[in-house]
């Protein structure tokens, strides 16, 4: 159990970090995190009590596998992430090439 | 930038690069074919692939990697990538379902065998490699760009 | 063949043409043009079909690569689908049209309609898929590639904008993943037509609200209801025109409506809580969102909270959960679809010939420019809910239908807020439009020939479902298309045994 709740502590730490922090680059890094920890999360659904990886192999036969689908799954879900922290980045320094500064408090030109 | 900077680094790396880059890149393909029978496939072959020239221009500078792989051959691979991938499925609908397994399978644990799976392993690291690199290009000439205007 | 292979083309051939644009487009300059519109009409026509096939032969499901659900990936096409695919489809083939003439300014065209094309596919893509993750996959695609397309002109703005809608939107994303994750720890499932069968067997426990909550959330972001709006008013009016058309016609529509009737009618299952929340969170954004627009003189910002008013009456309808009021809903999601792309075109009209988008600075372009004037007087007629246009009936069903629940308060404050409505889009009409022609507007010129021709279309169109569904609204409407898709809603968690018969 605890280690779901350790889980949920990685990922209430990104999304602290992205509403807290003023750097631009920081936010990114909150964002990555807290992906991070919705996919640890899916993987440890996967997993069952003594379970091996879930790869066939010639010479001996698995009995007791862990689930591969969530691994499947959370593979796409990591391209996705790569997708989009690489978007960020690129809009990042965009606006470091136009504004000259990674403070959010002073890219303020649009009152959402 | 100071000229040194771009020819890129020491001579050791240098060396170490010329001889380990070659081998970096055929760990990828073999990852890439070797896709349906152990752990590996599309994506980490063409993550492989895509390193060992990001390698390259790490340490020799861009000249030389783009002499190897220009930005132009990247994109083309990319878009092939994509494009042979979604043959590959409409292939498969013309023969009844989208994405529909129209090769023989084989026997299982060959490396000939699997039917379309290492085909689209193939399309998938081209476009993963090519992707990538590319990724990696256009924000690391952004930046030097926006440095050489200052 | 079977009868379900039409299926998965609304995937693939969006998909063909954003990578055929970006392989061979950028070499010759009219070609992004010309396949542009080829795909999009094919599109277009694709969808009419998918309509009469659902007409003929039900619901009907598509398993991907031979492999049967709940093992394989399905698709399904059942009322709802068809319905938005036409209306997604529709208003892609519109905008195409329009963008011909008005991305001249932009350099690289191709980069636009890969982008677009990309957008197109993962909207399509929510719609037509049966699976829950496959749903979270095409759903990243078009939020992928809005947020790109939100940042197409890198200007100052545009880059704020679309860096902010870029996290707000990715944290939305790991709210869905989320309760992805928690749904299949629970279920053990993906298909979602087998999950709501496990879920109703098991009723409602703490993992399920918990998940409604996280859905909520990541949808609602997604939708722009009101505590989760900011990004929209920044991000919606930066895009160029045809993009902005595009979010706010139809990308916070099939992102966050379609997914949200999806999931709580058919996965879930509705609940008395659940239609409550909806309720209130759609009263909310109306409200709140009429109020904001009602003091912005950018024009195209105005369009923006507008859009957020107008997706409060679609939540309150669904919310509603009675059958006239999915009915008004889903009616108010097509026109809305309809008139806010035309609006938006619009602004982005007289953007391209005066520049501005201050209403202060316009004035008495009807002279000038009379297609763009006609057309945004349709539009903002239709939006503000006067009779003979088509805003009017679908407001009058969620207005009745929340009358008949016995919700007099939402009632009352719907109609509140189509007097909001009405107000800014008179200040709209008599600032842009009417009045005295400002001297530096001599010179003005009315549009070229393909953005009139798309505008004309959708204001026709606007015209027409007014007349057609006033007809109806006066004899009675029991076969209309719209009627198709609220039935399926109505079918709640019966939808599961319907597919997965369907499958067998």
């Amino acid at each position: 159990m605890i280690i779901y709740l350790l889980c949920l502590v990685l990922f209430c730490c990104g999304i602290y970090c992205i509403l807290r922090k003023r750097n631009i680059i920081k936010i990114i890094v909150g964002i990555i995190i807290s992906e991070y920890a919705v996919n640890l999360f899916f993987i440890l659904t996967a997993y069952r009590v003594g379970g091996r990886a879930p790869i066939f192999s010639s010479e001996a036969e698995i009995l007791n596998m862990v689930d591969p689908l969530p691994h499947a799954l959370v593979l796409t879900s990591i391209v996705i992430g790569l997708a989009t922290t690489a978007l960020l980045v690129a809009i990042a320094m965009r606006i470091y090439e136009k504004y000259g500064t990674f403070d959010i408090t002073k890219i303020r030109e649009l009152k959402g | 930038m100071s000229k040194e900077h771009e020819k890129g680094m020491s001579l050791i790396v240098k060396t170490i690069t010329r001889l380990t880059v070659g081998l970096i890149l055929l760990y990828g393909i073999y990852i890439v074919f070797h896709g349906h029978v152990s752990p590996g496939g599309g994506f980490a072959g063409g993550v492989i692939i895509a390193l060992s020239f990001i390698h390259l221009m790490l340490a020799y500078g861009r000249e030389v990697a783009f002499r190897k792989l220009s930005k132009a051959t990247a994109s083309v691979f990319e878009n092939l990538g994509a494009i042979l991938f979604l043959i590959i499925a409409l292939l498969g609908f013309a023969g009844g379902y989208f994405f529909l397994n129209f090769i023989s399978k084989g026997e299982p644990f060959r490396l000939f065998s699997a039917g379309i799976i290492p085909l689209c392993n193939i399309a998938i690291s081209l476009k993963v490699g090519a992707g990538l690199f590319a990724i990696f290009v256009a924000l690391v000439l952004l930046r030097l760009d926006g440095e050489s205007k200052k | 063949m079977m009868k379900g292979s039409i299926i998965p083309l609304f995937v693939a051939i969006p998909l063909a043409g954003a990578f055929l644009t970006s392989f061979i487009g950028k070499k010759i300059e009219k070609l992004p043009d010309g396949l542009g519109l080829f795909t999009s009409f094919i599109l277009f026509v694709l969808s009419l079909s998918a309509v009469r096939l659902y007409n003929i032969h039900g619901i009907l499901t598509y398993s991907v690569g031979g492999w049967r659900p709940p093992v394989g990936i399905g698709m399904v096409l059942d009322g709802l689908t068809a319905f938005m695919l036409v209306t997604v489809n529709f208003v892609a083939f519109c905008i195409v049209i329009y963008s011909i003439n008005y991305m001249k300014k932009f350099t690289s065209k191709w980069k636009f309609y890969t982008l677009f094309f990309l957008m197109l596919a993962g909207m399509n893509g929510v719609i037509i898929t049966g699976d829950i993750f496959n749903l979270f996959v095409f759903l990243e695609i078009a939020s992928v590639a809005s947020y790109a397309l939100v940042a197409f002109g890198t200007e100052r703005h545009e880059l704020e904008a679309a860096f902010k809608y870029a996290v707000m939107g990715t944290v939305g994303s790991l709210f869905i993943l989320l309760g992805i994750a928690f749904l299949y720890g629970y279920t053990s499932t993906l298909n979602m037509a087998d999950m709501g069968n496990i879920l109703a067997t098991n009723g409602i426990n703490n993992i399920v609200l918990m998940v409604s909550v996280l859905f909520l959330m990541g949808f609602g972001l997604k939708a722009a209801l009101v505590p989760f709006h900011a990004w929209l008013p920044d991000a919606h009016p930066s895009a160029p025109a045809p993009i902005s058309a595009m979010l706010s016609g139809v990308l916070i529509k099939s992102l966050g409506i379609y997914a949200i009737c999806r999931i709580f009618y058919n996965v879930i299952g509705i609940n008395p809580v659940m239609s409550s929340m909806l309720m209130f969170l759609g009263t909310l954004s109306m409200v709140i969102g009429g109020l904001l627009a009602l003091r912005q003189w950018d024009l195209k910002r105005l369009l923006a909270y507008s859009s957020i008013s107008q997706v409060g009456y679609i939540i309150l309808g669904i919310g509603l959960g009675t059958p006239l009021g999915i009915l008004g809903g889903l009616f108010h999601l097509f026109n809305h679809s309809v008139f806010k792309s035309l609006l938006f075109l619009n602004s982005g009209a007289i953007e391209y010939s005066t520049g501005t988008r201050d209403l202060r600075e316009m004035g008495g372009l009807a002279q000038r420019m009379p297609v763009t004037s006609t057309t945004g007087f349709v539009g903002a007629m239709s939006i503000a809910g006067i009779p003979p246009f088509s805003g009017f009936w679908s407001k009058l069903i969620i207005i009745i239908a929340a009358v008949q629940a016995g919700r007099y308060g939402y009632a009352f404050l719907a109609v509140l807020v189509t007097i909001l409505t009405l107000a800014m889009y008179m200040k709209v009409i008599k600032y842009a439009f009417l009045g005295n022609l400002q001297e530096k507007w001599n010179k003005v010129k009315e549009i070229p020939f393909f953005m009139k021709l798309s505008m004309g279309i959708l204001a026709f169109v606007c015209l027409v479902v007014g007349l057609v569904a006033g007809m109806a609204f006066l004899t009675g409407m029991d076969q209309t298309f719209i009627h198709r898709a609220s039935e399926t809603l109505l079918e709640g968690t019966r939808y599961a045994g319907i597919v997965l018969k369907e499958i067998k």
